[in-house]
Order: structure tokens, then C-alpha cells, then sequence
């Protein structure tokens, strides 16, 4: 049998949860020999080589590039997990969601006490991607399949999750889990 | 006519860029630049949370060094208190925040070295991308592979139980730390397997390992992305190498103090930064040079050529024979991070070692209050250098104002200029993004150990993309990773 194909991504999050991932630490080791890590920050996998059988998506949408990926996901992924409070609800980032995005740029680049910027530039080269007027959950882009609580969710609770999505089989959470510390 | 390349995505650089150089007539580059594209608004957003908040919010920028966040934000809040600017805390509070701090020095230094760089000193810069990476190495050297699980381990526990959690903890409170450490925790470590004693020797053999590769590599880790700039962090009053607290000094490429160990509650009077319309990350720089020639670098190798000694035997050893080098003068060598950044890991050892021998941290007190202010600032050397929180706050204990300068953006023009340095040794007068040019791209902000996520209050995987740009700024050529 093929070995299950896994990738991760990291959108607006803060990469405690890949951090989270590897907190298996020796596991670590095991898991690679159990599951093929394909696009992913851990191997530096960019773009999808073949399909995928559980992308893990960590943090949500908070610009155009954001969501860009995470239906490239979709698209390439059998199963998808919003993996952690910001993918699952937007987390902490969400916290802008009752302030006009202009307001938050213009305190990052205009009223700073350290920002001198008589020009009164903003950013917004071409380069740039389009920041959203808010941040968004991941499920309310695409659909998604499970979701992992936490922030960022423990160590075990991963490796238990990842071990049975990689086997097929069903994870009931214990009610304790159920907390976004 | 005029040129432009654009690099997308790095991925082991966390946090997202990307790269656009500009071409002239002669093919030759004009400039460089790496976009930062990500944006938070933590400044505002945190705006009427209470102040005991900050040091459990706003860690949440990174995940990989939440610990210097939380830290950060406890020594302004510190202030807030009336805790003073770091010499009230009780000996308690001060050695277990310390312990948390060099815990994740270590865990942070380990994993930039082992997972985000080892691969391309095993692999070198042409390497598949598909071995090129911490599982190629698990495969390739395996001893390798578990010395940096387990260290990392060690450092994440080390976390655990001075701050409650490996990622996200809430240790560090308003004048203090909210527990002790046990006979029992402390004994795991000192005692237990892969033990304090373990991770002093690991990581002299991981610095032996580097210093092996530069050996066999001096061309390239001695030339590749060097150039000349200032250098900015805290030390220790008596010039001792100190990452917890002390006061700001800087240097110029020469050595010449242009700081001299002046205090960080008055970092406004000496820090200001730029913006530029094509970035999200903010540009500082020293205000008496003045934005051309004020800006200056952070980190492991500035550290390195700030302070005067490191208080610990091991290490200072090292130190010497690092400062040996380049004669006793600053070393602006972008690929000599990574030696820098491992003397370091050795250094945060012999310092927990020397702390979880510590009495202190198993009984006293743990709080202490004073008068109220309405203003903090804390400042720390985070791995990946200068981080400066600074608070105000309203009749109501709301904050009111918060302003953040981060590792990663006291880095910004140092990595553009890497980015710069990197392309003109790569292109040579072609008009053609390569393979191996791209690689040597992001092995430049690798050097810098960017978290591009903390500095731009978010962190994706980093695709690179490169354009390259005529002198007309029409597009010649896109390439991504
Ligand atoms: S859920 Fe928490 S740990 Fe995960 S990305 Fe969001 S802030 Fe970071």
C-alpha cells in the first residue's frame, strides 16, 4: 500500500501550530517514515507534485493570497482540516473584524511614535496582495472536513488525529480538547 | 531598456516574501528588494483589551518565538506596575523568566540550524528540492536529525514549565512569574535522560559541524551575501553578552561605538522608522545617521560584535576564536549567522545549566508591585535579535496605544541588501532567473532567520517569486519556487 500523502500550509496564522506538529518531537521521526509529507513548509515542497489524501491548513483568510491557497488546497486535497482557532474561526487576527482595515493601516504606518513618514505613504505597491476587510474562517471560503481546537492544539492530540486520518479511521475527541486557550 | 525579476515564495523562511530586481541597460542590477506581504494591525486591534492581556496576546504575532513576545510585553506591563525597568523584579520572577528566555533561545536557535539551514549545508545549493529539506536529513544522517528533535525538545520543555505551555504560555504576569519550578522538573533535566549535560555537548558537536563545512567552504560562507553595516543590540552594563535585559549599544562596520549603552525606555530618542510604499514590514533605523545610513543589523552575529565577552566559559571560548577572525573587528559576513547563532545555543545551555542549579527558582516570592504608570516599554533580544514592545494605557487600564518593532524589521534593509548582494554574485549580466539563483536568494534570508511571520504579524509558508524588471519597469521575466 501507498503511504498516505500529507501537506500543510500556513495562512494567517502565527505557525504555532506547525510548531504544534513538530512538539511530537521523536514521533516526528516516526511519522515520516508512516505518511509522505508533500507541500509543505516542514520539507519546502511548494507547489503540489501529486494528489493529496489530508492537507492541514493552519490559520485563516486575511488577504487575496490567503484564499487563493487555501482552494488550491481544496482542489488538490481529499481531506481537509482547519487545524487551530485562526483557521477555525480566524483566531486572534479576527480581532480587527470590528475595526475598519483602514484605521489598523493607518496606526501601523501613519501614527506609530517610532514611524516618521512625512510622506504619509501607505503600502500598496502592485506587489502587494489585497488585504480582505476582515479575516476570515477557512470553512466560510471552502469546505472543510474536520477541525483540530487548540491554539495552538496540543502535540498528542495532532499525532492521534493524523494517525487515523492517515488509517481511515474515525477520532472522537474527549470533551476536555474542546478549548481555545 | 529596463528590467525586473520577481522571486515568490521561501518556504523554509517562515512568513511569506517576495522578490523583485531591477535591471538597467546593461543588464546590471539596479536594485533589489523583498516585499513583505503580509499584514495584522495588532497596533490597533489591541486597543482596548485590558493591559495584563498584552503578554498572552500578542505572542500570538509567532509561534515560533512566542516566549520573546510574552517576555517583551511582561517587562513594559513590568513598568505599568510600578515593577520598575528591570532590576525590581524578585530573584525568583528574574531567574525563572530567564530560564523560559534561554529555553527558547535554544529551542528556536536548534530549529533554525537543524531544520531551516542544515539541509542546504548537507545537500549544498542545487539539491532537489524534495531532499533538501529536514526529512532528507532524517534520512541522509540520522544522528543529525534526532540531535535537533531532541534538542529542540529540551528547550520546548524547558517552556513548558516555567511559562505552562510549549507554545502560547502565560508564565510571565504583571510584576512576575505566576509559578516555581519543582524539585522534580528541575531534576528531569539536570538528571534525566538527554540531560542539560547532553545538550552542552550537542551542541559543541553541531558548532563542530559548521565550522568543519566553513573549513571545507570558506569561499562561500566567508563571500556569499557579505557586506558592511552597523550593528544594534543589548548587552549587559559591564559589556557582557546579556538576552534577557540591558542597555542598547551599537557599532559600525569598523567598530566604533555609535550607541553607547544608553537606555531602551528612551529607544525613542534613538530609533525611528521608515515606510515604503512596497513593503508591509517598516524600515528603522538610528535617528542621528538619519534613514540612508542610520540602519544597521540584529541578531546572533550582531550580537556577537556588540558585546565585549560572553559570561560563560564554553562559549566564551568560542567567542574568541570567532572574534579572532576578523582580527577583533566587526564580522559582517551575512553566512556567519549561523556561527554566531550556535555559539549562542552553546552560551543559552551553560545558562540554564547554571540556572536549574539555581535555588531560587524552587521557593520566594513571585510578584511585586509599585505605583502605577500610565507607560511601559519592554525590550529583549529575541533570537532573531532587538524586539522592542512598548504600551500605553487609559484611566480604565485599557491599552491605548501600542507600538512594536520586531526582530525580523530591525533586519529589513540587511536582507534587502542580502537579496541584492545574492543576485548580482548569481546574475553576472545575464537576464535570466536560474535555478541555482533562486536557491541563492533564499539561502540569504535563511542567514537572517527572518520570521517574516512575526515581523509582518503573520506567517505563511514563503513562496518566493521573483521578477525581474527593465529599466522601464516592464516585466521581463516571473519566476517562483
Ligand atoms: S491557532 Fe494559535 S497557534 Fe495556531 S496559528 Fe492561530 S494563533 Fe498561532
Amino acid at each position: 500500500m501507498n503511504k498516505p500523502v500529507i501537506a500543510t500550509t500556513s495562512l494567517a496564522g502565527c505557525f504555532g501550530c506547525h510548531m504544534s506538529i513538530l512538539d511530537i518531537d521523536e514521533k516526528f521521526l516516526e511519522l515520516i517514515e508512516l505518511v509522505e509529507f508533500n507541500k509543505s513548509p516542514i520539507d519546502d515542497i511548494k507547489t503540489f507534485t501529486k494528489p493529496v489524501d489530508v492537507g492541514i491548513i493552519e490559520g485563516g483568510c486575511c488577504n487575496s493570497e490567503n484564499i487563493h491557497i487555501l482552494k488550491y488546497f481544496r482542489d488538490n486535497c481529499k481531506i481537509l482540516v482547519s487545524l487551530g482557532e485562526c483557521a477555525m474561526m480566524g483566531g486572534l487576527p479576527a480581532m480587527r473584524n470590528t475595526i475598519p482595515l483602514e484605521e489598523c493601516i493607518k496606526e501601523a504606518y501613519l501614527n506609530g511614535p517610532s514611524t516618521v513618514n512625512e510622506e504619509k505613504i501607505l503600502p500598496n505597491d502592485e506587489e502587494l496582495p489585497i488585504i480582505l476587510d476582515k479575516v476570515y474562517p477557512c470553512h466560510e471560503i471552502v469546505k472543510i472536513d474536520y477541525f483540530i481546537p487548540g491554539c495552538p492544539p496540543r502535540a498528542d492530540l495532532i499525532w492521534d488525529a493524523l494517525l487515523h486520518l492517515a488509517t481511515g479511521k474515525k477520532l472522537e475527541l474527549e470533551y476536555e480538547s474542546f478549548k481555545y486557550d | 531598456m529596463s528590467q525586473k525579476i520577481t522571486i515568490d515564495p521561501v518556504t523554509r523562511v517562515e512568513g511569506h516574501g517576495k522578490v523583485t530586481i531591477y535591471l538597467d541597460d546593461d543588464n546590471n542590477i539596479k536594485q533589489s528588494r523583498l516585499h513583505i506581504v503580509e499584514f495584522r494591525g495588532f497596533e490597533r486591534f489591541i486597543q482596548g483589551r485590558p493591559y495584563w492581556e498584552a503578554p498572552v496576546l500578542v505572542q500570538r504575532l509567532c509561534g515560533i518565538c512566542p516566549v520573546s513576545h510574552h517576555l517583551a510585553a511582561a517587562k513594559a506591563i513590568d513598568v505599568i506596575v510600578g515593577a520598575g525597568t528591570g532590576d525590581k523584579l524578585t530573584p525568583t520572577a528574574e531567574k525563572m523568566r530567564r530560564l523560559m528566555h534561554y529555553g527558547q533561545i535554544f529551542q528556536s536557535h536548534v530549529l533554525h540550524f537543524f531544520h531551516l539551514a542544515s539541509p542546504d549545508l548537507l545537500f549544498g545549493l542545487d539539491a532537489a528540492p524534495d531532499i533538501r529539506n529536514i526529512i532528507g536529513v532524517a534520512k541522509q544522517n540520522k544522528h543529525l536529525a534526532v540531535m535537533g528533535v531532541m534538542m529542540r525538545k529540551f528547550g520546548q520543555e524547558i517552556i513548558k514549565v516555567t511559562a505552562g505551555k510549549k507554545i502560547h504560555g502565560t508564565g510571565a504576569i504583571s510584576g512576575g512569574i505566576n509559578k516555581h519550578l519543582t524539585i522534580e522538573e528541575r531534576d528531569s533535566f539536570l538528571k534525566g535522560e538527554n540531560n542539560i549535560d547532553q545538550m552542552i555537548e550537542w551542541s559543541g558537536e553541531a558548532l563542530n559541524f559548521l565550522k568543519n563545512y566553513h573549513r571545507n567552504n570558506k569561499d562561500f560562507i566567508d563571500n556569499f551575501a557579505s557586506f558592511p553595516s552597523s550593528h544594534l543590540s543589548i548587552v549587559r552594563k559591564d559589556g557582557a553578552m546579556d538576552l534577557y535585559h540591558g542597555v542598547m549599544r551599537a557599532v559600525d562596520n569598523e567598530g566604533n561605538r555609535i550607541l553607547d549603552d544608553v537606555s531602551y525606555q528612551d529607544y525613542l530618542n534613538y530609533i525611528a522608522e521608515g515606510v515604503k510604499n512596497w513593503s508591509y514590514m517598516k524600515f528603522p533605523y538610528l535617528k542621528h545617521l538619519g534613514k540612508e545610513k542610520g540602519w544597521y543589523r540584529v541578531g546572533p552575529l550582531a550580537r556577537l560584535n556588540t558585546c565585549d565577552f560572553i559570561p560563560t566559559p564554553l562559549a566564551q571560548k568560542e567567542f574568541e576564536e570567532f572574534r579572532a577572525y576578523t582580527k577583533g573587528k566587526p564580522n559582517n559576513m551575512s553566512m556567519h549567522y549561523h556561527w554566531a547563532r550556535l555559539i549562542e545555543t552553546l552560551h543559552a545551555a551553560e545558562v540554564m545549566k547554571d540556572l536549574l542549579n539555581d535555588k531560587d527558582l524552587l521557593t520566594g516570592e513571585l510578584i511585586v508591585k509599585g505605583e502605577k504608570q500610565s507607560e511601559g516599554i519592554g525590550v529583549i533580544e529575541a533570537p532573531r535579535g532587538t524586539l522592542f514592545h512598548h504600551y500605553r494605557i487609559n484611566d480604565n487600564d485599557q491599552i491605548a496605544m501600542a507600538n512594536l518593532i520586531v526582530s525580523t524589521t530591525n533586519n529589513n534593509d540587511p536582507m534587502n541588501f542580502a537579496v541584492n548582494e545574492a543576485a548580482k554574485q548569481m546574475m553576472q549580466g545575464k537576464r535570466e532567473i536560474t535555478e541555482p539563483m533562486m536557491n541563492a536568494v533564499e539561502v540569504a534570508i535563511r542567514a537572517y532567520d527572518p520570521c517574516l511571520s512575526c515581523a509582518t504579524h503573520a506567517l505563511g509558508q514563503m513562496p518566493l517569486e521573483i521578477v525581474l524588471r527593465d529599466k522601464n519597469e516592464n516585466i521581463i521575466q516571473v519566476k517562483r519556487t
